[in-house]
C-alpha cells in the first residue's frame, strides 16, 4: 500500500491510502462521533453521526467510509458539521425510549456518551418513540427494540462473523427496524444465543437477561448455601469494567470480591475445565481405539452446540458427549460436593459467572440437572458480575487477593487457556499424549493450534500417531471447517470450534467494548497464565485426581457417564 | 421556435406497438445495423457530440457514461434501463413504452454493443405491469428476428435482454436499490463507492440508463443531418420528453425543443389552467424537484437557465402546475406525506427527518408554529440535503427548501407563541 499526505483541520498526517478518515483522525487523537462505525465491521454509514467535510464535495461526507486520498483536505469540526451531527443526535433521541437510569447500559450507553459530549439540553425535536414491548423470549438475550437506534451492527456481527443471520432489517421509513424474520422470538429462529449482539449494540436495545436479582434473593436467604464458579476467562476481562488495562489478571482481587459479595465458597471452572479434559482426552483416545465417530468435535462452547442442533444436526454424533466444564461443575458440585458437606443439594444454590450468555440458555437445559434441581441455578455474565461488584462498593482495582476455595479450586493451566481459541485442543493434545503413550511430554506448547486465525489446521504426532487436528472460531469459520469435513476435502480426527471470535474471551457476555484488539489482548494474558503455573497438564491436577478416586474412578465410568457427559438433538428454527 | 417536435415520439402512432414487422417498416432496426459498423466509443462520441444529459434525474452526461462503460474491464457487464419512473407527475416513460417500444429496445441492444455487455435488465415499475406482455412479446419477437441472441445480425454479438418487475418501492429508482431489487433483495441503496458503473446488477459493472434516454439513440444514431443538434438553444441543443399534469386544462405527455419557458409548456402545451385560476406554484421534475413561484414562470426549460433559476433542473421531466386552491404548506404536507411513505429507512436523516418535518408541518398549517419552529424545520431539511446516503434523502426536502426561499409568507407565525 502507498502512502499519501492528508490534511484533518489543517493538520498534515500521513497515512495508507484508503484508510477510512475516521481511523485517520483517531491517529490524530480526534475522535468523530459515531454510532454505527464498529473497528471491527465493514462500513454501514447509517447513523450519519461521522459527517465530515472534505473540500471539493458539496455534500458532507461520511467518514466511516470517506477513504484517503493524496491531498485530500478534511473538516471534522466547522458549523456545517457540527450541525448535522447535533441535528443527527437530536433524532435519534427522539426516537430512543430513555428511560437511562433503569437502563441495563446505563454508563456504557454510546448514546448516553454522545449526549453527554454535545451537551444536548434542550432538544428541538418531540419524542416519536412507539414504546414497543420489550422482547423476553429465552433465558439469554433481551430485545428493547423501543431503544434501537438502528445502526445495523448487531446485524453484520450475526451475518458476517457468525454466519447466522437471525436478524436483519425490516420495514421501511419510520418502520423501519431490525427485527427477527416475522419478528418470531429469537429461540425460535437461527438465532444460537451466543449474545455477540449485544457486545456490539451502542445502547440498550439488545441486552443480556438480567439474573443478579437472583443472586442477591440466594445470598440473603439464610436456607441456601451459595457458591459460586468462575470460567477461566473472566479474569482476564472482568478488570475492563473497572477501568484496568484490557488482559490485566484479576483472579485474587475477584476472589476476594466474591467472598465480599456474600458467597460461601468461590470455586474455579478451570477445576472443571480439566474434568472435562479427563473425560473428553478419553473419549478422543476411546473413538481413536474403537473405531468411533471421528472427527470428535468439542462441545464447551454452548453457542456452538446451539449452532450444531440448529444448523447441522447431522453432525451431532461428531460432538463430545462430555458436558461443558460449567454443566460438569454443576453436576459434581449438587452430588459429590453436597455428599462431602452434607449439604442437602435442594438447599446449595449454583452460580457460575461466565463469558456467555448462551450459558444461562445451557443452564436451563433438562440434561443438567436431575431429582428437580437444577445444576447451575443461576448464571451470570462478566457484565452481571461487575454489576454486583459494583453494588456492593468493592473497589476491585486496589481490593486484596485471595484463593479459590477447596475442594473445586484448583486449576491447571490446561483449564486456563479453555477461554481462547484452540485452547481447549492444546489442553487435550497435552492430557491425549501422556495417556495414549504414557510418556512425558517434553514441549507443552502446541504454537499451530493458537492465534486469531478463523481457522488453523495442524497435525500433531502423538508419538508416532499423527492425529489431524483444526480449530475454528466464529461461526461463520466453523461454518466452512464444517464443509471441509463433510466435502470429504480434509480428514480431521479432533475438532475444537468456539462459537465466539477469539474464543471465551471475546464472548457475548464480556464487557462492553471487547473489540478484537481487546481479545488478543487477554489471549496474550491467558497464555502468561498458563506458563506461569507449575501445574499445566489436566491430568495432573490433584483435586481432580481426588475426584476420581473418591468418586468417579476414571474417566467414562458408569458414573461419569451419568453426570458429567449429556446428548443433544436436533431442534427445529422457523 | 416550433412548440413541440417529433424526434425521440417521432415513431408514436406510426407503427403498430406490438409488431417488430411494423417497427421494421419504419426503418426500425436500421440504428442497430449501422451501430453494429461501429465502434463503442465513436457510438458514445455521437451522443457526446449531441451534448445529451441523461433523461432519469440525474442529468449525467450520457456520452461519458457510455464511454466510462466501455473502459471497464470486465469477463461479464450489464446494461440496466430504469424504468421505475416513480416521480411522481412523471410519465413520459410510460408513453415511450406503450406507444414505441422496439425503439427503447433496440437502444438498449446498441447499448450492449457499444459497452461490451452480454446482459440487459428491464426494471420496470410494477405499476406498469400492463405493459409487461408487450415488452415480453417485443424482446420474443427480437429474439426470432435476431435482433437479441446468440449471434446479433451474423455480427457475432452475443446479448439478451430480461424484462424485471418492481415491487412498488420509490427508492428503488435510484439506481444501486434497483440493482438489489433485481437481486431479490430489500430495495435498499448500497453505500458507494463501489459505484453501479463499478458494481451494479448481480456486482457487474453496470451501464444504468433511463427509458428516454435509450429510446433517444437510434434516432440520433441515424440523423445525419443534425436535425437533433439545430433543436433547442445554443447551450442547449436537443428536444425533451416532459409530463405535464395538475390544475392544467390539457395535462399530457409533450415533446418539446429545449428552451421553451414553464409559461409556454403551460399554457401553450397544456391549455393553461382549469378555469383560468392564478398560478399557486409549479413543482419541477417530480416530488424531489424545487418549487417555482408564479414570478419564475419566464424561465427557458434549459438545464442551466433552470438551475440559475434556483430550480430543479430539469430532473424527471414532470411539470406539476397547481392554482391558487392549494395553499403551500398544503402542497408540501401532500409532497412530504409521499417522503415519509417512502424513505426506506437506514439512514437516520431520511428516516427520522421526514417524520419530523411532517409534524412540523403539521403544526404549521394549524397555525400553532413559533419562530423555532420554523428554524428547525430549516435545519432539520438542511441536514437531509447534506448527511443521508442517497440521492432520496438529498432531495426529499428540495420542495420544502425551495419554498422558505420563494414564498417565505407561508411560514409566517399566524398568531403570537411564547418561545421557550
Amino acid at each position: 500500500m502507498s502512502k499519501v499526505t492528508i490534511k484533518i483541520n489543517n493538520i498534515p498526517l500521513e497515512v495508507e491510502k484508503g484508510t477510512r478518515i475516521i481511523d485517520a483522525a483517531r491517529l490524530l487523537n480526534i475522535d468523530i462521533p459515531h454510532l454505527c462505525y464498529h473497528p471491527d465491521q465493514t462500513a454501514k454509514a447509517h447513523c450519519r453521526l461521522c459527517m465530515v467535510e472534505v473540500a471539493g464535495q458539496r455534500k458532507l461526507q461520511a467518514s466511516c467510509t470517506a477513504l484517503a486520498t493524496e491531498g485530500m483536505e478534511v473538516l471534522t469540526d466547522t458549523k456545517k458539521v457540527y450541525d448535522a451531527q447535533v441535528g443527527v443526535l437530536e433524532m435519534i433521541l427522539a426516537d430512543h425510549k430513555q428511560n437511562c437510569l433503569m437502563c441495563a447500559r446505563n454508563g456504557s450507553c454510546e448514546l448516553q456518551k454522545l449526549c453527554q459530549r454535545f451537551n444536548l439540553l434542550v432538544p428541538d425535536l418531540p419524542s416519536v418513540s412507539k414504546n414497543e414491548p420489550i422482547r423476553v423470549t429465552n433465558p439469554s438475550i433481551v430485545r428493547d427494540p423501543s431503544k434501537c437506534v438502528k445502526c445495523g451492527r448487531c446485524v453484520k456481527v450475526c451475518a458476517d462473523v457468525q454466519g447466522v443471520s437471525a436478524i436483519a432489517y425490516s420495514g421501511r421509513s419510520a418502520d423501519f427496524s431490525i427485527t427477527t424474520a416475522f419478528d418470531a422470538p429469537l429461540d425460535e429462529t437461527d438465532c444460537v444465543l451466543c449474545g455477540q449482539c449485544s457486545l456490539v449494540c451502542p445502547v440498550g436495545a439488545i441486552v443480556e437477561t438480567d439474573n443478579t436479582a437472583d443472586v442477591w434473593r440466594a445470598i440473603h436467604d439464610k436456607s441456601k448455601h451459595v457458591i459460586v464458579q468462575v470460567a477461566p476467562s473472566v479474569r482476564v476481562s472482568l478488570g475492563d469494567q473497572f477501568g484496568m488495562e484490557p488482559g490485566e489478571l484479576v483472579t485474587g482481587k475477584m476472589v476476594t470480591a466474591l467472598k465480599l459479595l456474600g458467597f460461601e465458597k468461590v470455586f474455579d471452572t478451570n477445576f472443571a475445565a480439566d474434568l472435562t479434559i479427563m473425560e473428553e482426552a478419553s473419549e478422543l483416545l476411546s473413538r481413536i481405539q474403537t473405531g468411533g465417530t471421528l472427527p470428535l468435535v468439542t462441545s464447551c462452547s454452548s453457542g456452538w452446540v446451539n449452532y450444531a442442533e440448529k444448523h447441522h444436526p447431522e453432525l451431532l454424533p461428531h460432538l463430545s458427549t462430555a458436558k461443558s466444564p460449567q454443566g460438569m461443575f454443576g453436576a459434581v458440585v449438587k452430588t459429590y460436593y453436597a455428599e462431602k458437606t452434607g449439604i442437602d443439594p435442594k438447599d446449595i444454590v449454583s452460580v457460575s459467572v461466565m463469558p456467555c450468555t448462551a450459558k444461562k440458555f445451557e443452564a436451563t437445559r433438562p440434561e443438567l440437572g436431575r431429582d428437580g434441581y437444577r445444576d447451575v441455578d443461576v448464571v451470570l455474565t462478566t457484565r452481571e458480575l461487575a454489576k454486583l461488584i459494583h453494588y456492593e462498593g468493592v473497589d476491585l482495582i486496589n481490593a486484596p487477593e485471595s484463593e479459590f476455595d477447596s475442594p473445586l479450586g484448583t486449576g491447571s493451566g490446561a483449564g486456563a487457556i479453555f477461554g481462547v481459541t484452540g485452547g481447549v485442543m492444546e489442553a487435550a493434545l497435552r492430557t491425549a499424549y501422556e495417556k495414549l503413550t504414557g510418556k512425558t511430554l517434553a514441549r507443552l506448547d502446541f504454537e499451530t493450534v493458537r492465534g486469531f486465525d478463523g481457522i488453523k489446521e495442524s497435525t500433531v504426532d502423538l508419538d508416532g500417531t499423527p492425529v489431524r487436528v483444526a480449530v475454528a472460531h466464529g461461526l461463520k469459520n466453523a461454518d466452512e471447517l464444517i464443509r471441509r469435513v463433510k466435502s470429504g476435502e480434509a480428514n480431521y480426527t479432533f475438532v475444537e470450534i468456539m462459537a465466539c471470535p477469539g474464543g471465551c474471551i471475546g464472548g457475548g457476555g464480556q464487557p462492553i467494548g471487547t473489540t478484537n484488539a481487546v481479545r488478543r489482548r487477554r489471549i496474550k494474558a491467558l497464555y502468561a497464565l498458563d506458563q506461569s503455573l507449575p501445574l499445566r497438564k489436566s491430568h495432573e491436577n490433584p483435586d481432580v485426581q481426588a475426584l476420581y478416586r473418591d468418586y468417579f474412578h476414571e474417566p467414562l465410568s458408569h458414573r461419569a457417564h451419568e453426570l458429567l457427559h449429556t446428548s443433544y438433538k436436533r431442534r427445529e428454527t422457523r | 421556435m416550433a412548440k413541440t417536435v417529433s424526434f425521440i415520439s417521432r415513431n408514436f402512432g406510426t407503427y403498430a406497438p406490438s409488431s417488430l414487422d411494423s417497427y421494421e417498416s419504419v426503418g426500425g432496426f436500421q440504428a442497430l445495423r449501422k451501430a453494429l459498423t461501429m465502434d463503442g466509443y465513436d457510438i458514445a462520441a455521437v451522443l457526446s457530440k449531441n451534448q445529451v444529459q441523461g433523461r432519469g434525474g440525474a442529468a449525467y452526461d450520457m456520452g461519458k457514461k457510455w464511454s466510462q462503460a466501455r473502459d471497464v474491464e470486465a469477463p461479464l457487464k450489464c446494461v440496466v434501463c430504469n424504468a421505475d419512473e416513480g416521480e411522481p407527475g412523471t410519465f413520459k416513460d410510460r408513453e415511450i413504452l406503450t406507444r414505441d417500444p422496439f425503439q427503447m429496445l433496440e437502444g438498449m441492444i446498441i447499448a450492449g454493443w457499444a459497452v461490451n455487455a452480454q446482459d440487459g435488465y428491464i426494471y420496470m415499475r410494477e405499476e406498469y405491469s400492463h405493459l409487461r406482455p408487450l415488452l415480453l412479446s417485443a424482446i420474443d419477437q427480437c429474439e426470432k428476428k435476431g435482433y437479441l441472441g446468440e449471434d446479433i445480425l451474423g455480427s457475432g454479438f452475443r446479448y439478451r435482454l430480461h424484462l424485471y418487475s418492481g415491487a412498488g418501492a420509490y427508492v428503488c429508482g435510484e439506481g444501486s436499490a434497483l440493482s438489489e431489487s433485481i437481486e431479490g433483495k430489500a430495495g435498499r441503496p448500497r453505500l458507494k463507492p463501489p459505484y453501479i458503473k463499478q458494481s451494479g446488477v448481480y456486482h457487474l459493472p453496470t451501464c444504468m440508463n433511463n427509458v428516454e434516454s435509450f429510446t433517444l439513440v437510434p434516432g440520433l444514431l441515424m440523423d445525419e443531418q443534425g436535425f437533433y443538434r439545430s433543436q433547442g438553444t445554443r447551450d442547449c441543443p436537443g428536444t425533451k420528453m416532459i409530463s405535464v399534469c395538475g390544475n392544467v386544462k390539457q395535462p399530457g405527455v409533450f415533446e418539446i425543443p429545449f428552451g421553451l419557458t414553464i409559461r409556454e409548456i403551460i399554457d401553450d402545451l397544456a391549455g393553461g389552467t382549469q378555469d383560468n385560476r392564478p398560478i399557486r406554484l409549479v413543482q419541477l421534475g417530480g416530488a424531489s424537484g424545487r418549487l417555482a413561484s408564479p414570478s419564475m414562470l419566464d424561465t427557458p426549460y434549459t438545464y442551466r437557465d433552470m438551475e440559475r433559476a434556483g430550480l430543479t433542473a430539469i430532473g424527471s421531466g414532470a411539470v406539476l402546475v397547481v392554482d391558487n386552491r392549494t395553499s403551500v404548506v398544503g402542497f408540501l404536507r401532500m409532497t412530504q406525506e409521499f417522503f415519509c411513505h417512502e424513505s426506506c429507512g437506514q439512514c437516520t436523516p431520511c428516516r427520522e427527518g421526514n417524520r419530523h418535518i411532517k409534524l412540523l408541518l403539521d403544526k404549521i398549517a394549524a397555525g400553532e408554529h413559533t419562530l423555532r419552529d420554523v428554524a428547525t424545520l430549516s435545519k432539520f431539511a438542511n441536514i437531509m440535503c447534506n448527511a443521508s446516503l442517497c440521492g432520496l434523502g438529498e432531495t426529499a426536502q428540495s420542495a420544502l427548501l425551495s419554498a422558505m426561499e420563494h414564498f417565505p409568507d407561508a411560514f409566517q407565525i399566524k398568531r403570537e407563541v411564547a418561545i421557550r
